[in-house]
């Protein structure tokens, strides 16, 4: 089955988790480190056949911290780079997480998401890493959290998180799951130039005149690479415009602010939904993952029944996409929001709401999908 | 004189970057100086030098020269020269660590990467405590040492960092002192120019909260220390078990040439495209 570097502009039955392979060579994916869990396995032994063949360079690294540690390195030597891990694997990499944002070091971390909490249920679905994806790792930072819910967008959305972590010199996360992970799908792959790929802003200037963390309108400094003569000085430490540690209050605010402002002020790039059947909707489906895909079913089959029903599925996590869920929280009669975990996009949407319609939730923790029947029961009811 | 001068001058970063953070009479700027006189030995240009560090006051030394610098968190110094190693072979990546870093937070990370044999050096200052920090037990505090975390003395036993490194199979092994500064220039020169992973371990003090606190006195009576208890391997093999008690050992322990990665991932890439049938 897997038969050459990339299948450009081909019919293919892939894994989710394969197809997020093709979507990062795509994207052009130099360097993988990574360490084997399930259910991210297959990210890791696939790379390992392509990489080689098309330059790059996979890595089994001795944890997931290394591994972490490796695609920052790599990216700073000028790779695209990548890591792909589980749960646990997830939690051991935030302190590298951490370093990525504050030195501006974009990569892509995927989480394909099993149950939990700790080793959890290794083998079964779940979505419990919202919140860890978000906040995680320690002290204020902004992240962009992407979620998948099919074999295409593994591909589409895997091609979206490298640009967004090169366009804004952040470290992208894509939370995917079991059920994703390890669905098989026909996806046609586009050709190349069907798809956009964003690479890094590079310096220009002479080298002495480079300011390596200097602001500019977009708050993105561009990025130097090591060895290509823009020598400067990379620190998980708070640092001033010249990357050098700093105490200074009127040097750390301005830093800390301009790593806000550079996701913030450019929300609606970074923002992405899918709506179906939601511009006349009285009950309103929000879901992502695996579940979005349920549901999407079960709104379908709510319609049949004369139910105003509609789909909205969050691809952007975070940052959370309040700007385009508020006019649809001021319209409908009720929210659903069905999800594998104790609540954790419905407690941040319940703080969006602030009163303006009514919000449920459909909460499922056994390990296993959330089927369409539930979601169209509770539709029926509401 | 003129010739130091000219050096600080080629390689130190002269704006906003002093004072540097360490105590009067810190063996870290000796290593420093050895470190700079080394490189420009070798003839490397300043943008194919990468300069790796972890946290503590070893961790420290990249801020102060004009390479491309990478201070990464505790203990992962080595996965990020990894990195930066895999992903453009032609720089040659130097990694500056303590003995608390390398060895505690950062032991899984150094012993596989001496397995692995990239072409990468490592510098392991070890002055036996955690000095940043204020003074607690590390890896390699001595038995029955005092630290502010072992104040009725250290029941744990200390780790040899060069012999875990021959152990664990890393190229080139070395041990310096900052007392011997000349030797140290060569050793890091010779860590630098081997092809592999060349690990130096570099027998420093920490006066501060090391030597203080064991009565061991300042910088002078702690580096006179290391010239009475420091042995060349050649001498001491010569010399028997009672007479080295106590002492340790200074030169190339081992010195051996290995696959290097880099190399060998050469191959699997030719292996992979006539596999997958790719002509890009």
């Amino acid at each position: 089955m897997v038969s050459g570097p990339s299948f450009w502009g081909k019919q293919v039955l892939l894994q989710g988790n394969e197809a997020m392979v093709e979507g990062a060579l795509a994207a052009g994916c130099t360097f993988f480190a990574g360490y084997p869990i399930t259910p991210a396995t297959e990210i890791s032994e696939v790379m390992s056949v392509k990489l080689p063949a098309v330059g790059g360079t996979f890595i089994q690294m001795e944890d997931e911290i290394a591994s972490m540690g490796a695609i920052i390195g790599a990216s700073l030597a000028g790779a695209k780079s990548m890591t792909a891990t589980s749960g646990p694997g997830f939690s051991l990499m935030q302190e590298n997480l951490g370093f990525a944002c504050v030195a501006e070091v974009p990569c892509v971390v995927v989480n394909v998401m099993r149950g939990g909490p700790s080793t959890g249920l290794p083998t079964n679905v779940a979505q419990g890493d919202v919140m860890q994806a978000r906040w995680g790792t320690h002290g204020d930072h902004p992240i962009i959290v992407l979620a998948v819910s099919s074999t295409a967008d593994c591909f589409d959305i895997t091609v979206k998180a490298f640009n967004l972590a090169e366009k804004y010199r952040t470290p992208v996360i894509i939370l995917s799951d079991e059920v994703v992970g390890h669905t098989r799908e026909k996806i046609r792959i586009p050709h190349p130039e069907e798809i956009e790929v964003v690479d890094r802003i590079r310096p220009n200037m002479p080298p002495e005149w480079y300011i390596p963390y200097e602001d500019n309108s977009r708050g993105v400094p561009p990025m130097g690479i090591f060895g290509d003569g823009y020598r400067y000085h990379v620190t998980g430490l708070i640092h001033d415009v010249r990357g050098f540690p700093t105490q200074r209050a009127d040097e750390i605010v301005p830093f800390l602010t301009r790593i806000h402002r550079k996701i913030s002020q450019n929300f609606f790039d970074i923002l992405m939904v899918d709506t179906e059947l939601a511009d006349d909707a009285e009950l309103l489906v929000i879901a992502y993952g695996s579940v979005a895909r349920s549901a999407r079913r079960a709104v379908r089959e709510a319609r049949e029944r004369g139910v105003r029903a509609g789909l909205l599925q969050l691809i952007t996590l975070w940052p959370f996409p309040r700007q385009i869920l508020e006019p649809y929280l001021k319209k409908v009669r009720a929210v659903l929001v069905p999800e594998m975990n104790m609540g954790q996009v419905s407690r941040e949407l319940k703080r969006i709401n602030q009163g303006m319609t009514r919000v449920e939730t459909l909460n499922r923790i056994d390990g296993n999908l959330i089927t369409p029947a539930e979601i169209l029961v509770r539709l029926l009811k509401m | 004189m003129a010739e130091v001068t000219k050096l600080i001058h080629k390689y130190l970063r002269h704006d906003k970057k002093f004072p540097h953070v360490w105590c009067p009479g810190c063996g870290n700027g000796i290593l420093l100086g050895a470190l700079i006189r080394a490189i420009d030995r070798t003839g490397f240009e300043k943008d194919d030098i990468v300069l790796v560090s972890g946290i503590g006051c070893a961790g420290r030394l990249p801020v102060y020269v004009d390479f491309n610098t990478l201070h990464t968190t505790h203990g992962r110094a080595l996965t990020f020269a990894t990195g930066v190693k895999l992903a453009n072979p032609r720089l040659q990546v130097i990694v500056i660590m303590g003995d608390g870093d390398a060895m505690a937070i950062g032991g899984n990370h150094f012993i596989h990467a001496a397995r692995r044999n990239l072409n990468l050096t490592a510098i392991i200052v070890n002055n036996n405590i955690y000095g940043m920090t204020g003074g607690q037990y590390s890896p390699t505090t001595p038995y029955g040492a005092l630290a502010t975390t072992a104040v009725y003395r250290n029941i744990e036993h200390a780790f040899s960092i060069a012999e875990l490194a021959v152990t664990a199979g890393a190229s080139l092994v070395a041990r310096g002192t900052v007392y011997h500064a000349t030797m140290l220039d060569r050793l890091i020169e010779q860590a630098i120019r081997k092809r592999g992973f060349s690990v130096l371990e570099v027998i420093s003090h920490c006066h501060t909260q090391f030597g203080r606190r064991n009565k061991m006195g300042g910088a002078v009576d702690m580096l006179r220390w290391q010239k009475e208890n420091a042995v060349r391997v050649e001498k001491a093999a010569e010399m028997s078990e009672e007479e080295m008690a106590g002492k340790f050992t200074i030169g190339v322990l081992v010195d051996r040439d290995l696959p290097i990665y880099t190399e060998e991932y050469r191959k699997i890439r030719e292996a992979a495209r006539r596999r997958l049938g790719a002509v890009k």
